[in-house]
């Protein structure tokens, strides 16, 4: 039995069930305390925080997701070349271990904070808000967090984002988000990459993988891209002027207040 | 997932309580946890063996309610359960539903031992 992972825990930690019991009466000695937190309550609080410093600095702030290599940083690159000077655009990167992607964007001209996660496979919102710092947010229009590489867990953390993109390359499998409802689900837009392969490919149906993300129920525009292709790109970068446009009517114009409240983190 | 981490934020919350409520050890906790939630309810379990030790609820039980997709069709005027990936209309196969739930990751109930009396026989 493996003690590492706790596969031989005894049967009765193990409980199940489709409904709560219904309560006997207590025992003096004992209280019941019945809550309706959210399980990852300390991260959606720091979220929440994050999202009001992206209010008071009127960001636009985009979770850029998707598996390992299918082209978040070259989509970033190209973007920053399609945008040119209409916005000022900042990255956040976060990876396991190197400054690769960051040092990319930073040779573009625009600010990147990395993050290197060590072994941990998201981002979170602590770790967002710490780098939010190094940014000075009042000379950004929009702010891209190129989450870790991975189709599972980024989708489960809240940064304070406005929008969540996913890419799915056409070198994948056009049934994945079959495989990861959660990712896919959650997608307020998604990015087929590198459609400049479909040529030498005989296995991606884009009709499917839409088939896919339908079923879902997630209405979401399914974009078809390729980072090698500018010409690609127009309906991508119109539906982030759409997304920056309807933000800025929904926040009031305030102007920039001195930051004079702590950081507190909710726990170390 | 990596249960791990959730178990961590999830013994943080039941600390928050534990401590609000004087505990002096938490006998029980019941967690819901939906299929759509990115975290699988008997792995959690699993992990939480693991993860409760050293903390108030070292000796606690966990208990946790799974909780099914539903999904909500404006034109049917029903909600039917759903797979994951198959968020249609049980009747009519729409993809057009609102996902009523599913996503839950909610610590639901804390049983506690408070210091305020002695510690009875647990049952």
């Amino acid at each position: 039995m493996c003690e590492q992972c706790g596969c031989a825990a005894p049967s009765e930690i193990l409980r199940v069930s489709g409904r709560g019991a219904a309560e006997s009466a207590e025992p003096a000695a004992l209280r019941s305390v019945e809550t309706l937190t959210g399980i990852l309550h300390a991260n959606d609080h720091q979220a929440a925080h994050n999202r009001e410093h992206f209010g008071d600095h009127a960001v636009l702030a985009v979770n850029l997701m998707s598996s390992p290599g299918s082209g978040k940083t070259s989509l970033l690159e190209a973007t920053i070349d399609a945008i040119g000077d209409r916005f000022r655009i900042a990255v956040i990167e976060g990876d396991l271990e190197t400054e690769n992607d960051a040092k990319r964007i930073r040779a573009k001209g625009v600010p990147a904070i990395q993050i290197t996660t060590g072994q941990t496979c998201h981002l979170d919102a602590h770790m967002v808000h710490d780098a939010l710092h190094a940014l000075d947010l009042d000379a950004v229009d929009i702010l891209f967090i190129e989450n870790v590489g991975n189709l599972v867990c980024p989708a489960s953390f809240d940064l304070g984002q406005h929008a969540n993109v996913t890419l799915l390359a056409v070198t994948e499998g056009d049934d994945k988000p079959a495989k990861y409802p959660i990712m896919f689900r959650t997608a307020d837009v998604i990015l087929l990459s590198k459609t400049d392969l479909l040529g030498v490919l005989d296995d991606f149906s884009t009709e499917q993988a839409e088939r896919y993300i339908r079923a879902l129920a997630n209405p979401a525009p399914v974009l078809r891209v390729s980072a090698r292709r500018p010409d690609t790109l127009a309906p991508w970068i119109a539906w982030l002027e759409t997304q920056l446009a309807a933000r800025r009517r929904s926040w009031p114009r305030q102007p920039y207040r001195a930051q004079t409240h702590v950081h507190r983190r909710a726990a170390e | 997932m990596h249960e791990l981490s959730v178990c961590r934020s999830l013994l943080e919350e039941v600390e928050r309580v534990a401590a609000a409520n004087d505990a002096s050890a938490v006998e029980k906790i019941v967690v819901a946890v939906g299929s759509l939630s990115g975290v699988e309810a008997s792995s959690l379990a699993r992990t939480f063996a693991v993860a409760r030790a050293g903390t108030i609820a070292e000796h606690a039980v966990i208990e946790v309610e799974t909780v099914p997709a539903l999904v909500w069709c404006e034109a049917c005027a029903i909600a039917t359960p759903a797979a994951a990936n198959t968020l249609l209309c049980g009747r009519c196969g729409s993809w057009q539903v609102e996902l009523r739930s599913g996503t839950e990751l909610v610590l639901r109930r804390v049983e506690l031992t408070t210091r305020a009396s002695p510690a009875a026989a647990s049952g």
